[in-house]
């Protein structure tokens, strides 16, 4: 039996999967203990199950449980990763590399630090979503302290050319550092074999608990520090202060081991899904899939279904399906997705997209339906839509003089 | 954010979505928003020439549920109206009858100037002169 609402909206968020519950219960009653406190055995029990599951993140990631510092979120590792390393490194220099297409943890963050006297490029990417490798080069300065690049989008899902970036900062002395929150237990992560030095994460995104996250920091080749953005008990190796989540990490890590040792299976049927969605969606006329199909999550489709709105698409079916849209008409701010128009995509289509974020309960069924729905309503609404009526008289929409406002 | 009823309803179940023949003396169009803003309007109106009464509307909206249902309820109102009333439709109207939120205020007046936009199309063509209306903030 099909089960309403589905859940289409992974990138924002994903359930807890009842494994991970199941390992934090205990830490919130019996094993209550703070992680810090040495000299009982509450304290020791906490302290044990954090190692461990920092053991089976750091294993997901192929770091050393030593390089994992536990945050409590994306968000905050952003702002540790990047204020962290332009604080430490100060004296080294001021210029950091971005792109226009990294989340607003990460873009707000380099705001604020252009007010505090650091210099910021952000590099615009390609059509498809991807960073120009050569404008990275060409962008790096003696003073390049940081490169900050995201592993996958969170609205396209496009994968940067990590390993790259990690070898171009590598050669002019700058460190590496991503926003990898889309990617870690999604797609096989490596911060060796990628190069990164710095990479913020987190549970939720990854069927795991809200509010914690971690930023690996990287000991060795070189040897990372950064700056603690708060003042505190000086834990997790003096980085970052605060007691420690216990649960939360508990369910982190296990969430982490079911990645690994899921991930294969949850690739190959997922991906299969979301393909399936997709060549059907892309039967409909003046479709367009946004970001690049080859190097892109698994689980994740950018549609824009030209001359129909996204919200208004979405009020078609939002009773019984959960997703987002790059329309401006869903946030306060009146502007379209800004990814969407980084791609050089025109307003129009940008309003016009849904992102599609499949999952590990995802079903076959589920998708039927969706592509069921999803057709018939941008089907109806093109009934409705002048522009689509001036498309099929041949009309040039371009070239109407739009009174905008 | 939640939809009322009535937005619902409209966007379920709109009414007069069509065409009028643009090119006839009795029809008035107006064609309001611009596909960058995510709101593009049509609205016609069909006149009895003898009576001045509008007779027929029409519309078809690229927009938010909002926007449908605002010019959805705008057409609804038109007809039967003379044109001369027509032009007092204000938009806060259309807000209270939809229950708009403040963040969809704009879809109302959208459907205000396409009411307006009409009106004067249909006036240009029978020889009268275009209505003059304050200039809004949007």
């Amino acid at each position: 039996m099909l089960k309403l609402p589905i859940y289409l909206d992974h990138n924002s968020t994903t359930p807890m999967d009842p494994r991970v519950l199941e390992a934090m219960i205990p830490y919130f009653t019996e094993n209550f203990g703070n992680a810090a406190s040495r000299n009982h055995s509450f304290g020791w029990h906490a302290e044990e199950a954090v190692d461990y599951a920092r053991e089976q993140i750091a294993q997901l990631i192929g770091a050393d449980p030593k390089e994992i510092i536990f945050t409590s979120g994306a968000t905050e590792g952003d702002n540790l990763g990047i204020k962290g390393v332009y604080e430490m490194y100060a004296s080294k220099g001021n210029h950091i590399i971005t792109c226009t297409t990294e989340h607003k943890a990460v873009l707000d963050t380099c705001k604020h630090l252009e007010k505090l006297g650091a210099e910021v490029t952000y590099l615009e990417v390609q059509p498809d979503g991807l960073i120009d490798l050569k404008e990275l080069e060409a962008a790096m300065r003696p003073t390049t302290i940081l490169v900050a690049i995201m592993y996958a989008n969170n609205e396209i899902g496009v994968v940067q050319p990590v390993k790259e970036i990690g070898a171009i900062a590598k050669k002019h002395g700058a460190l590496f550092f991503t926003d990898a929150v889309q990617a870690v237990g999604k797609i096989p992560v490596d911060v060796i074999a990628d190069g990164i030095d710095i990479m913020a994460f987190t549970a939720h995104k990854m069927y795991g608990p809200k509010g914690v996250g971690a930023l690996y920091v990287r000991r060795k080749n070189p040897r990372v520090k950064v700056t603690a953005q708060m003042d505190g008990g000086g834990h997790e190796r003096g980085m970052r202060s605060g007691t420690l989540n216990v649960p939360g990490i508990v369910g982190f890590g296990k969430a982490a081991e079911i990645a690994r040792t899921d991930m294969a299976a949850d690739t190959e049927r997922i991906s299969k899904l979301r393909d399936k969605l997709e060549n059907a969606l892309k039967q409909i006329d003046e479709t367009y899939v946004n970001g690049n199909p080859a190097h892109r999550l698994p689980h994740v489709s950018n549609i824009s279904f030209k001359y129909v709105e996204g919200e208004g698409l979405m009020m078609g079916f939002n009773k019984d399906i959960a997703l987002s849209s790059g329309s401006a008409c869903t946030s306060a701010s009146l502007e379209p997705s800004y990814v969407l128009k980084a791609l050089g995509l025109g307003d129009d289509l940008a309003h016009s997209s849904l992102r599609f974020g499949l999952g590990r309960y995802t079903t076959e069924e589920q998708i039927d339906f969706t592509i069921k729905a999803v057709s018939e309503t941008v089907l109806k609404l093109r009934e409705m839509s002048p522009l689509w009526e001036m498309f099929k008289e041949g009309v040039d929409i371009d070239a109407i003089q739009w009174a905008h406002h | 954010m939640a939809y009322s009823d009535k937005v619902i309803d409209h966007y379920s179940n709109p009414k007069n979505v069509g065409t009028l023949d643009k090119a006839s003396k009795s029809v008035g169009t107006g064609l309001v928003g611009a596909p960058e803003c995510g709101d593009v309007m049509r609205l016609q109106i069909q006149v009895d020439e003898a009576t001045g009464i509008i007779t027929d509307a029409k519309f078809k909206t690229f927009g938010c549920g909002s926007a449908i249902a605002s010019s959805s309820l705008a057409t609804e109102w038109l007809k039967g109206k003379s044109v001369d009333e027509a032009v007092k439709i204000d938009n806060m109207d259309l807000v209270e009858e939809l229950n708009l939120p403040p963040v969809k205020i704009h879809c109302s007046v959208l459907a205000e100037d396409a009411i307006k936009s009409a009106i004067n199309d249909y006036r240009v063509k029978n020889g009268l002169a275009e209505l003059v209306f304050e200039e809004r903030i949007h």
